[in-house]
């Protein structure tokens, strides 16, 4: 079994941690184990082991003092006790401490999926556009540094057509 | 309607057949949707999550292709059902350990599966047989874009669809695929492939997700990253990576055919031995064994065997669909029994594998 923070060395300390009756295991090398405090319980919580390291930390320090949200009363201790947040509300409230832990988390901190089609056609849609275009444009410069070609050309066929798709919406407006 | 009335025969379902089957089993795609104006279920209180379920339910049905759905509250579902319907991939662990204010709506021809307040207050799958990522997606999608019209989901230009867990913000796409992989193990290359893929950020699995073993050389691929790339760009980096690991699996088997014929005529061997003498077998046993027969059929070891069976087997003789032919409750032991029996009878159409492998007609 690999350690499942550096899934480089043998996992050799396992945890299991009980959370609102569900059960959560981790298994870890003894370094990141020290690393991670995970003698000391207490100093020790899940979130930071699911979502990153500092997850809790930083949130903490994107609010002094307790910060609650207004619609469902979830509060950052129990972020940090969960990993979860407790409605759609919570991400205004905390979601400015997050930035760091998403980035940690997922290839970007944008979303540039689908949108529900009651959204659609919005302004909005033409920021998320230009939002698109520049991400690519550092992910083509990336690819040509890594001398990535067949990516770098994929992305500059598609970077092409967002500009289109952008200055067409543009025009219609 | 009752579950199992509903359900298809396990042969049937077992039988199901998709492009790459000889090592892709089955292809997902799953969504998290939430609903704007309630808490998260793991925050909400009963009433509110009994709240969000007769919204979404009624809302689920609304969908076209979902006329003669089966759907039913968690509760009212027992611990049988629930079992045979995780052993059919149709619903998480999590949720079969749901109650209450839960729900499970399963479309006629089970390719569509919506569990109703699970880790979010949707999660919507499309599960096919074979490797067809691309059109699980295009199924879930146009399902998710008619809910949609009827539900109000929470959504924010940043960060995209909202998600209880952080992990699934943005697309909340989970697309993966269950591959068989005997080849990579017995060749000890399979550490090292999972690593590999660990690298592109995306995770394996066992056999039921998160957490289990890698019974009968069942591995369960998936992305991990949700937010930051579109969802076709999601799609193409796993087909990329599944088509890489199937041709590895295949030179697996190749080179082990070549440098070590014995070692995999003797697993093969074995496995049949067992798998049609015994009179007592566990359930991991014979996921194990079956994944080795499988192999021998692969590599042509039994002429004239029907390969679907091994499929069969795999999934009649787990727990829930071997209780399920059983009206009095089985302990472990009388199952293991029982199981043996099955696939005694099973194996008595397969004559006993080649002792040589069969030379390739372009040899």
């Amino acid at each position: 079994m690999i350690c499942c923070i550096c899934n480089k060395k043998p996992a050799t300390v396992h945890i299991t941690q009980i959370e609102g009756g569900k059960l959560n295991k981790l298994d870890l090398c003894e370094d990141c184990a020290k690393q991670y405090n995970v003698d000391a319980p207490d100093s020790f919580k899940l979130a930071d082991m699911l979502l990153g390291l500092g997850a809790g930390d930083e949130l903490a320090r994107a609010g002094a003092g307790e910060l609650t949200c207004p619609q469902c009363g979830f509060t950052q201790a129990d972020f940090k006790k969960t990993g979860r947040m407790g409605c759609a509300k919570c991400y205004d409230v905390f979601g400015p401490g997050l930035e760091e832990m998403l980035r940690s988390m997922h290839r970007g901190v944008r979303h540039t999926g689908k949108v529900p089609r009651r959204l659609q056609g919005a302004t909005g849609v033409v920021v998320d556009l230009t939002e698109q275009i520049r991400q690519m444009s550092q992910r083509l410069e990336q690819a040509v540094a890594q001398e990535d070609y067949e990516l770098a050309a994929q992305l500059r066929d598609e970077i092409k057509a967002l500009k289109a798709k952008a200055s067409a919406r543009r025009e219609k407006e | 309607m009752k579950l199992l009335q509903f359900l298809s025969p396990a042969q049937e379902s077992a039988r199901r057949q998709g492009p790459q089957n000889r090592i892709v089993s089955s292809s997902r795609v799953r969504l998290a949707r939430n609903l704007q104006a309630l808490p998260f279920p793991s925050h909400a209180k009963k009433n509110e999550r009994i709240q969000a379920l007769e919204i979404i339910q009624p809302a689920v049905m609304l969908v076209p292709g979902m006329a003669g759905a089966f759907a039913e509250s968690m509760e009212s579902l027992n611990a049988l059902e629930k079992q045979i319907l995780v052993e059919r991939h149709l619903i998480s662990r999590e949720h079969a350990s749901k109650g209450t204010g839960s729900g499970l709506v399963l479309g006629r021809d089970e390719t569509i599966s919506v569990m109703i307040n699970e880790e979010d207050h949707l999660r919507m799958q499309a599960l096919l047989p074979g490797l067809q990522l691309q059109r699980a997606w295009e199924l879930i999608d146009r399902f998710d874009t008619e809910l949609e019209e009827h539900l109000e989901y929470a959504f924010d230009r940043k960060l995209g669809y909202l998600t209880a867990c952080p992990t699934n913000l943005g697309t909340g796409i989970r697309v993966s695929a269950m591959l068989h992989l005997p080849g990579l193990v017995l060749s000890e290359q399979i550490a090292a492939i999972i690593q590999s893929v660990n690298k592109l950020g995306l995770a394996v699995r066992g056999l039921y997700g998160e957490g289990t073993e890698a019974l009968g050389n069942v591995f369960q691929v998936s992305n991990q990253m949700t937010l930051g790339e579109d969802e076709q760009r999601i799609l193409a980096r796993l087909e990329k990576v599944i088509n890489q690991i199937i041709m590895h699996e295949e030179n697996a088997r190749a080179v082990l055919m070549e440098k070590k014929p014995k070692v995999v005529l003797n697993h093969i061997g074995r496995a049949y031995g067992i798998l049609a003498n015994a009179h007592s077998i566990s359930s991991k046993e014979t996921m194990n064994l079956l994944s080795l027969l499988k192999l021998g059929m692969d590599l042509g070891l039994f002429p004239g065997a029907d390969r679907a069976l091994v499929d069969e087997m795999f999934l009649v003789t787990q727990p829930g669909h071997l209780q399920q032919r059983h009206s009095e409750k089985l302990g472990a032991d009388e199952r293991d029994i029982i199981r043996a029996d099955m696939l005694r009878e099973c194996l008595a159409a397969v004559k006993r594998p080649l002792s040589n492998f069969p030379t390739p007609p372009s040899a």
